[in-house]
């Protein structure tokens, strides 16, 4: 079991910043109706995103579901270009055309979010697929939420990637919660990875605001994975501090206690273990958040600066050439 | 199959031929990893094809009957279809989902219909439907190497008809419609099964004196629209004959695009053959009266004739 070292672990602490000050940020650009659509987001999931998209490669394949702007960002997508999309601008990653929901980045393996609850479980199945019929160790990974344990597609996916053994690893945030639904009113099955026990597969059911939890079981599943074999669920405990989209009144459940909340924080928990290992000092702790905080301004400065797409590009972009 | 390693066949029963021989000795030849059977999943099929030809094969899955393509829909619709262009660009799905439809051997409802109109309904899908064993591997070559999603709909009539076929087909390329027969009364455009069962009509119709040119359009998006336009404004009167049910299908769509591209050159309303608004019936007679054939096609071409006729007054 691969242990998190000292560099590592300040790539991750990195990159958790400059995810949870992202997403800060674009809450209030919705709230002022700069950024658009649907937006979800991964405030209290920056640690799994972190946690399991560094340790990948670029031409490995990521997949995820509407609350995807973390993994995207995790996995190597620029956050200027991030920032962009959400905006609807031309130099956006997908030129505007895609959104929150539809984030893709292929140059970095982030091969796309998607708006349909469990909609690209099979597709990182088949990209599985093809690493395996082509070998070289790439190995595919799909993130989703428990509520999409419950859609037939998650079962026909599972099914087909243990049947034929392909090295996807599959990544269920569990946070208890589908859309304004706690699960148990969705499933008789608490843990996700009681669902998928008879598959016999390798599974495993992580704290998921613990980031080096995370980061250990992630890694002995890519280990394998990249010899070829798999499938493998990696189940992360966590918790969603918004509500399910920003704009949700979230009557639903009870106020989040800020104690509560800073136990469960990913960014918190893992920044204390960070200074107390001596992996990063005070002043570097500072210095990465202010690095993260200028990086964002950044962002949405050229985002701002960049303009709508046309009817034209849009037109030319609905088959390929 | 043998130029290009990045093509796999999956679906199920592909390995030892399927229900209609399509995929008949493909598997003893490229080996049960490219040519992989699946169990009855075809959603995920679809989407395992789809996350395949993101990462750089050329999948051809098959959906055994098209009235099964309902469980792919999700996976066809909402992801093959749309993602190159949500990607801006970044992404393309090389992939092509064969199946068949039609009705005829008694499948009955769920195992008889012809969906390809939902399908031209989705932008960023190319529908291809062959009317023939050749033009068939013509576009199936051009499908596969096409970096869209095409669906491949046969028709399960004529699967077993005896043609001589070249050994290496020359590739079709799709949106280019086929004059079958050539003439100057009216245009007939025809797909499918429908085509043979038009050409039969233009024979009886030959024998009355009036000449009808029809027209295989072989791919329903893209669509032939030159092809069309300069017959029709020749003629002035359009037929369209299809086996799917008449309302909602393509028979209304090619009307529409016809007063684009004709209207003033029109001599009659367009007419559509197409099957009467019930699902399919098992009982035979019932199955074939409900089936379009020939003299639906006949009789649509004499309303079209007979529309704008002087009637000589009679002698009294």
């Amino acid at each position: 079991m691969a242990r998190l070292t000292g560099k590592a672990a300040h790539d991750l602490l990195e990159t958790i910043w400059r995810i949870r000050l992202f997403e800060e940020r674009v809450a209030q650009l919705k709230r002022t109706v700069q950024a658009h659509g649907l937006i979800h987001l991964s405030i209290g999931g920056e640690g799994v995103a972190a946690a399991v998209c560094r340790q990948l490669r670029a031409e490995d394949a990521v997949y995820s579901g509407h609350r995807a702007h973390g993994h995207a960002l995790a996995k190597g997508a620029a956050m200027p270009e991030t920032m962009a999309e959400l905006m609807g601008r031309v130099d956006g990653l997908c030129h505007g055309l895609g959104g929150s929901m539809h984030l893709v980045d292929r140059t970095h393996g982030f091969m796309g979010a998607t708006g349909v609850v469990g909609g690209n479980l099979a597709m990182a199945v088949g990209d599985a697929l093809c690493a395996q019929l082509q070998g070289g160790g790439r190995v595919a990974v799909v993130f989703f939420g428990d509520g999409a344990v419950q859609a037939g597609n998650f079962h026909e996916s599972v099914n087909l990637a243990s049947l034929w053994k392909l090295p996807v690893i599959f990544v269920c945030e569990n946070n208890g919660m589908a859309e304004f639904t706690s699960r148990e009113e969705h499933s008789n099955v608490g843990l996700v990875r009681d669902v998928v026990a008879p598959y016999g597969f390798d599974r495993a059911t992580v704290d998921g605001s613990d980031v080096e939890a995370v980061w250990e079981a992630f890694g002995g599943f890519l280990r394998v994975g990249r010899r070829g074999r798999g499938p493998f669920l990696l189940e992360c405990l966590t918790h969603r501090r918004r509500g399910h989209y920003e704009g949700d009144a979230q009557e639903y459940r009870d106020e989040l206690a800020d104690r509560e909340w800073e136990q469960r924080d990913p960014l918190t928990r893992f920044q204390r273990v960070c200074l107390e290992r001596r992996w990063v000092s005070g002043r570097e702790v500072d210095r990465i958040q202010e690095a993260a905080r200028a990086e964002v301004e950044a962002a949405v400065g050229f985002a701002r600066a960049s303009p709508m797409p046309s009817m034209e590009l849009a037109q030319s972009l609905v088959y390929a050439s | 199959m043998r130029n290009d390693e990045r093509v796999i066949v999956i679906g199920e029963d592909v390995a030892e031929g399927g229900p209609f021989l399509a995929t008949k000795g493909l598997s003893e030849e490229f080996g049960r990893e490219r040519v992989r059977n699946t169990p009855i999943s075809e959603s995920a099929v679809c989407g395992v094809a789809i996350g395949a030809a993101q990462a750089g094969l050329r999948p051809v899955i098959e959906i055994m009957y098209i009235d099964f393509i309902t469980l792919a829909l999700d996976q066809l619709v909402n992801q093959a279809a749309k993602a190159h262009f949500m990607s801006g660009g970044q992404l393309s799905v090389p992939m092509v989902l064969r199946t068949q439809g039609g009705a005829s051997g008694r499948g009955a409802a769920q195992h008889s219909q012809s969906l390809e109109a939902w399908l031209i309904h989705i932008p960023g899908l190319k529908v291809v439907m062959p009317s023939n064993a050749i033009d068939a591997a013509g576009l199936l070559l051009s499908a596969i190497a096409d970096p869209n999603p095409v669906v491949f709909v046969e028709n399960k009539a004529l699967y077993f008809a005896k043609v001589q076929a070249p050994a290496d087909p020359e590739p079709i390329p799709l949106g280019r419609a086929r004059v079958a027969r050539a003439g100057d009364d009216v245009t007939v455009l025809a797909t499918s099964r429908m085509v043979g069962e038009s050409l039969k009509a233009a024979d009886a119709l030959a024998a009355d004196g009036i000449q009808a040119e029809v027209i295989d359009l072989r791919c329903l998006m893209p669509l032939d629209r030159d092809t069309i336009a300069a017959s029709v404004q020749r003629t002035g009167r359009a037929v369209v004959a299809h086996e799917a049910v008449t309302i909602g299908g393509l028979g209304g769509e090619l009307t529409a695009q016809i007063h684009e591209l004709a209207f003033d050159y029109l001599r009659a309303p367009v007419g559509r053959v197409g099957a009467p608004y019930m699902p399919v019936p098992l009982s035979p007679a019932l199955e074939d009266s409900y089936r379009p054939d020939a003299e639906l096609v006949e009789q649509a071409v004499r309303f079209a004739i007979e529309w704008d006729q002087p009637v000589e007054p009679s002698k009294l």
